[in-house]
């Protein structure tokens, strides 16, 4: 069982930990809902200090509205960020 | 290393003014571009000597692999494209498993990384970038050109899309939603372009021949000749 379905709303976490990380700065503590789940893949940000990335973490594809991460941003509301997350970067909305 | 940039010394300036070989006047010698043995060149040549020396693989083996990463290039996300725009049900199946379509169409993955294939529409225009890295589908697209890995691509990409779209010659309406693609993890993007509207009738390779690496990334869209 994945933690997150598709079309759930979810929060990247603020975290800023030391070392190897796949979710950019730009993206955390932002809102979005997961476009799909892209399956369980080993933990690059374990595999990258020579660890065997176990257990595997589920990824998934979140779309962002652009207006939601750039308060200023200067297309029309419709434009999206789609971004791939790992299970263990998302919690509920509060 | 056998896969590197040098090219060695090019006469890639105009002949068209008078001098003579061997004479005082013989202009200067460009310096070479192979002769800087970086810190990252040297661990290569040791890694590669290494294996090579230990039996793990042979010289021929290093030229091969070379050989065919360098062999893979924009023709066969092209082919891809032009099939999916002339078989429904091939466009059904890439549109569901990129990478399981490709394949069937004889494009090997050697990685662990899937693919995934987004439709520009009427509606919604793709566009693709790492911003961590360069990410790029290269089982599909081959080497990433060399704007795609820069900082001020990956920057702007997913600050200010349709400025770069429009520096790249892409103008689109208000009523297109921008959809940018993010390539931080195991996937990768290819952009299936729209069909433009005067090629009814046309084969597969007279389309493919239509379809730019470009287009493929999304910074443009493929235009009726």
């Amino acid at each position: 069982m994945t933690r997150f379905a598709t079309g759930d709303p979810v929060a990247v976490r603020r975290g800023n930990p030391p070392g190897h990380l796949r979710t950019p700065f730009y993206i955390r503590g932002k809102h979005g809902v997961v476009e799909r789940i892209c399956g369980e893949f080993r933990n690059p940000e374990e595999l990258a200090y020579g660890r065997n990335g176990e257990p595997k973490q589920v990824l998934y594809r979140v779309r962002f509205g652009q207006k939601d991460i750039w308060p200023d941003y200067a297309g029309p509301a419709g434009d999206t960020i789609d971004i791939e997350l790992y299970e263990h970067w998302l919690e509920p909305t509060p | 290393m056998p896969h590197d940039d040098a090219h060695g010394h090019h006469h890639d300036h105009d002949h068209d003014h008078p001098h003579v070989h061997g004479g005082a006047d013989h202009h200067p010698h460009r310096p070479d571009a192979d002769d800087t043995l970086t810190y990252c060149r040297q661990l290569e040549i040791a890694v590669r000597e290494l294996l090579v020396e230990k039996g793990h693989l042979t010289r021929d083996e290093i030229r091969g692999a070379v050989e065919r990463m360098d062999a893979r290039g924009p023709h066969l996300g092209a082919a891809v494209v032009a099939k999916a725009w002339t078989d429904p049900a091939f466009k059904a199946r890439l549109l569901a498993d990129g990478s399981a379509a490709c394949q069937e169409a004889g494009i090997t993955f050697d990685q662990s990384t899937r693919l995934i294939v987004v439709e520009n529409t009427p509606e919604a225009h793709n566009l693709v970038v790492c911003t961590l890295c360069s990410c790029y589908p290269r089982m599909v697209l081959g080497l990433p050109p060399d704007w795609y890995k820069s900082r001020a691509y990956r920057s702007r990409a997913v600050r200010e899309p349709r400025s770069v779209l429009r520096e790249f010659g892409t103008e689109l309406p208000d009523s297109v939603a921008v959809r940018v693609h993010d390539s931080t993890a195991d996937m990768r993007y290819l952009v299936l372009p729209m069909r433009p509207a005067s090629t009814e009738g046309w084969s597969e390779a007279q389309l493919a021949a239509l379809v730019s690496r470009d287009s493929m990334i999304g910074v443009t869209t493929v235009k009726a000749p």
